[in-house]
């Protein structure tokens, strides 16, 4: 009995005794008799426990074997680098927050039950839709999600989406329509402008479509123009679905002004550590219209017995713990957390500073880009304005550059060959805040010193 | 938690409430690089023409303000918290610590393989420990909650019969005690739903099951033990009659907290297997999430696993190296973007190292031997339906109170009184008026005394003072919800016309 002192079990051998007196079993190896003998583990062949000094040093280790590059990095493509308030981490990571269960019982719940209802409002008007839900698990599946809502409202079966989607959106939805066995088709990007190809309505790719899903901005950084998706999909009877990163709705039209029926995206970049991809959470917002068929929780103002204004999860007739097979998604656990820690991100910014932080991103991307851009061998691969990222050629190959580059001390982006198998020349970088103009400056500098290397290189680039 | 005082001193204002047009809590630095217009470098792009009318706070009053939000919540923190289903274990404070180093925190999911090495590790060997504890072949860390997990879970069931010649096993079959994600699930993967009964012992009966299969049944999915706390005992049969039908077997790990070291889903016979980290691995709940639900299989099902899984390659000179394999063209694809909760991923797989061998058995048997001692305790005052030895929770009724007009719904919300917090309440579907009862291992005996204690002063007040239960909870920062109020006319945001 090593482990009657194990510091997470409170019971002494003594107590144990007497509980199982009250019981009315001998040992607690009674307790267990109902499992059949034959599949008794012998013991679960793992290490023994480690004091929690240990535990920490070992974590700690694998830890510091990770490279951090801070302002030195320009990796984006659905995660970004942003700025983490004090405050954010502080109160999101408060115990009364992190250690209670869904609010099931509102009377003790107010707290979790406020900061949800407070999302779902800081949602609406981001977004400018009147329904948003307690958060679903990343952008990528909330986009899966939007698609099936739109399907389930229009009747139809068939998905149409941008190529300009992340393409780990794309497997997504791909992976959810599976299932139903939902069609899911690509529209391609215009090759000069990189811009969503956008539908005319004898085009006949909307025909049976109930759904259009265009992300904004695009994977490769260019802003869509929601506007005449929206008249493409609705001339078609479709919904349309915008996965937007949050962080710009400082700056852009949100996608309620420019027709979107759903809106979604991640909400990483509002206070969310990368955290090599994860947790962060998913919004949806929607119009009033589709509020029955929305998935996941919903927190709802009303009255307690005193007639004193609280708030309770409401319209769970929708959801999987009542409706069981006839729910409007399989979701429970969301990411309450996350969605908490995009609130207190938001509160913190207000409009003025989420209006800033959005113009920081956009003036050093385009800085760093014109600079860019201007050494030889290297140019945007789109036309379109872009946000905060941006896609490069760089010829001589990308594969190379991003070697040389992080021998100098910066990892320049996100190689696009992850993506596309053959894109071999292009890598997608982004530029946040916390890029610095010393950063931008190191960027220039070390690419200005890598490209003439690279291209006596030329044409062959080594492989690894 | 607080009382009603402060509450009706303001606390229910919301941030929008406090906001003043003029004050924000953070400032950015100048932008460092020439202040072109926004128009200038957007030309043609729709801008936004009005802010968003997102509050507008300092610092301090924002701190405040969530703060006393905190204040409002009851937590395992702050007590105790037999939910059932739901494993409300300590969450030890050293995983957050962990999960919160930069080393980890700061990581983007796109680097280069070489910089994140210790975070492909923690993956790699979290799914070995669950692997040893689950007796499975291999596993997905990707799925971000329970649900997400089956999901993955049957798509996989799917894909194998699509490649096996069963294109048309169209139906799941699930027991009537089965959660409700099982069933949702199931339907959202393109599943018809097949309920059977459960048996009088509460166990499912093998012989209604051989009944209910069909060539059409894809799967089966169970919790074992079952939602009732009842180890299914026929387990064994059970699964030679669904893989005799040609049909697959899916185990939803909500219930593992009671069986770690004692029997693996594996030796059953599962083919699938979903976890939830943020149950059994003592993960924080955070009010509603971030969860994670890995995803484990059999041999047959290994090439459907969501894309990626970590690899690990032993190099010449002994060095090894972790890497993420997209090679695998039969996966069902991805459930979501990256590699899942990585932050979750990392506190389990401290709190399994801080466990070990003999700290995970010993769990489940203290969290068996609460639950039944608790039974053994309240079984007496209240209806037990199903009163054998149960696994980690049990299930009793208020069909005794009942006859005083006291239903479960009442009894729970005394309990909040107590400052405890309720059990799962009407669930699972076949006992009327059920509480489901899970205390875990977390807990002294002078709480599970007092919980004791609680529920059996409610049920004198049931006799003596029905009406104090009924009109429960007296003490808590709010009374009940208008829940019906609140669904006819959903006000689901705040609006500046919706002031005090």
């Amino acid at each position: 009995m090593t482990y009657q002192h194990h510091t997470h079990l409170p019971h002494t051998a003594e107590e144990r005794r007497r509980m199982l007196e009250t019981i009315g079993v001998s040992s607690v190896e009674e307790l267990f008799q109902v499992i059949p003998e034959t599949l008794r583990s012998e013991e679960l062949p793992l290490r023994s426990g480690l004091s929690e000094m240990e535990t920490r040093v070992q974590i700690e280790r694998l830890a510091a074997n990770n490279r951090v590059w801070g302002g030195s990095g320009f990796l984006g493509a659905g995660c970004y680098n942003h700025y983490i308030p004090s405050a954010v981490r502080s109160l999101a990571s408060r115990s009364e927050f992190t250690t209670a269960y869904t609010p099931y019982q509102a009377e003790v719940s107010q707290g979790t039950l406020r900061h949800i209802f407070e999302f779902q409002t800081v949602i609406t008007q981001l977004t400018e839709l009147e329904v948003a839900n307690a958060s679903l698990y990343d952008g990528a599946s909330a986009a899966a999600e939007a698609a099936f809502l739109a399907l389930r409202q229009t009747g139809r079966n068939h998905i149409v989406l941008s190529a300009g989607l992340h393409p780990e959106t794309i497997q997504t939805v791909e992976t959810y329509a599976s299932g139903p066995g939902a069609g899911v088709e690509r529209i391609p990007l215009d090759r000069e402008t990189g811009r969503t190809t956008t539908l005319t309505s004898n085009s006949g790719t909307l025909e049976e479509a109930g759904v259009l899903i265009i992300q904004q901005p695009n994977f490769f950084g260019v802003i869509e123009d929601i506007a005449s998706h929206a008249r493409a999909a609705h001339e078609a009877g479709a919904l349309l679905v915008v996965v937007q990163n949050p962080i710009t709705l400082g700056v852009l039209s949100p996608p309620g002004a420019e027709g979107a029926d759903i809106a979604v995206g991640d909400l990483q970049p509002f206070g969310n550590p990368a955290s090599f991809g994860g947790p962060s959470a998913g919004y949806l917002a929607c119009h009033q219209d589709l509020l029955r068929q929305l998935p996941g929780r919903l927190v709802g103002e009303t009255l307690d017995a005193d007639g004193r204004r609280c708030y309770t999860l409401t319209l769970q007739a929708r959801e999987q713990h009542i409706r069981r097979s006839r729910a409007t998604s399989n979701i429970c656990s969301n990411q309450a957390l996350n969605a908490l820690t995009a609130t207190i991100y938001l509160a913190l910014l207000g409009p003025e500073a989420l209006h800033r932080v959005g113009e920081i991103c956009l003036r050093r991307a385009h800085h760093l880009c014109v600079a860019l851009a201007s050494i030889p061998d290297i140019e945007r691969l789109y036309s379109a304005p872009f946000f905060h990222e941006f896609a490069l050629t760089v010829r001589g190959g990308a594969g190379n550059f991003v070697e040389r580059m992080r021998e100098k001390g910066i990892d320049p982006g996100v190689h696009l060959r992850r993506f596309y198998p053959g894109s071999e020349e292009t890598i997608l970088v982004a530029v946040t805040e916390v890029n610095t103009p010393a950063d931008l400056a190191r960027y220039v500098e070390a690419a200005s010193q890598v490209m003439p290397a690279l291209r006596s290189k030329e044409p062959a680039e080594r492989t690894r | 938690m607080m009382g009603t005082t402060e509450d009706r001193m303001g606390i229910q204002k919301l941030i929008f409430q406090k906001s003043y047009p003029g004050q924000g809590g953070l400032a950015f630095p100048e932008d460092g690089v020439e202040s072109v217009a926004v128009e200038k470098l957007l030309p043609g792009i729709a801008l936004r023409d009005r802010p968003p009318s997102l509050p507008e706070v300092a610092e301090p009053q924002i701190v405040r303000h969530y703060t006393r939000l905190s204040h409002l919540n009851y937590a395992v923190d702050t007590g105790f918290y037999p939910l059932g289903s739901c494993t409300m274990k300590y969450n030890p404070k050293l995983n957050d610590e962990l999960a919160g180093l930069s080393g980890f925190s700061a990581l983007h999911p796109y680097q280069d393989p070489k910089d994140v090495q210790g975070a492909l590790q923690v993956m790699w060997e979290l799914e070995q420990a669950l692997l040893a504890i689950t007796g499975m072949e291999r596993m997905s860390l990707q799925p971000a909650a329970g649900a997400h997990g089956e999901l993955a879970g049957i798509l996989m069931i799917r894909a194998y019969h699509l490649d096996h010649g069963g294109e048309y096993r169209d139906t799941v079959i699930v027991p009537d005690s089965a959660h409700g994600t099982n069933l949702a699930t199931a339907a959202m993967a393109g599943f018809s739903v097949q309920e059977i009964s459960s048996s009088e012992r509460g166990t499912i009966d093998p012989a209604i099951l051989a009944a209910a299969l069909s060539e059409r049944t894809a799967a089966v999915m169970l919790t074992n033990p079952n939602t009732l706390g009842l180890f299914e005992e026929d387990i064994l049969e059970i699964s030679r009659l669904v893989h005799e039908a040609g049909a697959l077997l899916y185990y939803d790990g909500a219930n593992l907290n009671a069986i770690m070291g004692k029997a693996r889903p594996g030796d059953m016979g599962m083919d699938v297997v979903h976890l939830n980290l943020h149950k059994t691995f003592s993960t924080p709940h955070g009010g509603g999430g971030p969860g994670a639900g890995p995803v484990g299989v059999s041999r047959s099902l290994e090439p459907y696993l969501p894309l990626p899984l970590v690899k690990v390659e032993e190099e010449s000179g002994g060095d090894i190296t972790f890497s993420m394999d997209y090679d695998r063209p039969q996966s069902i694809g991805r459930m979501k973007a990256f590699y899942g909760n990585v932050g979750v991923l990392i506190r389990a797989h401290a709190y399994i190292l801080r466990m070990g061998a003999e700290g995970l058995t010993q769990a489940s048997e203290d969290a068996v031997l609460n639950a039944n001692y608790l039974r053994a305790r309240l079984r007496d005052a209240y209806h037990i339906p199903y009163d054998s030895t149960c696994m980690h929770e049990f299930v009793a009724s208020t069909a005794h109170q009942k006859k005083q007009g006291v239903t479960t719904k009442d009894v729970a919300k005394r309990l909040l009184d107590f400052r405890m917090h309720a059990p799962t309440v009407y669930f699972p579907l076949i006992v009327p008026e059920a509480m489901m009862i899970e205390p875990t291992e977390s807990e002294d005996l002078a709480t599970l005394d007092e919980f004791v204690d609680a529920m059996l002063q409610i049920d004198q007040e049931a006799s003596t003072d029905p009406d104090r239960v009924r009109t429960a909870p007296h003490s808590t920062p709010v009374r009940r919800p208008d829940e019906t109020r609140a669904a006819r006319h959903p006000i689901l945001r705040w609006t500046p016309e919706d002031t005090e």
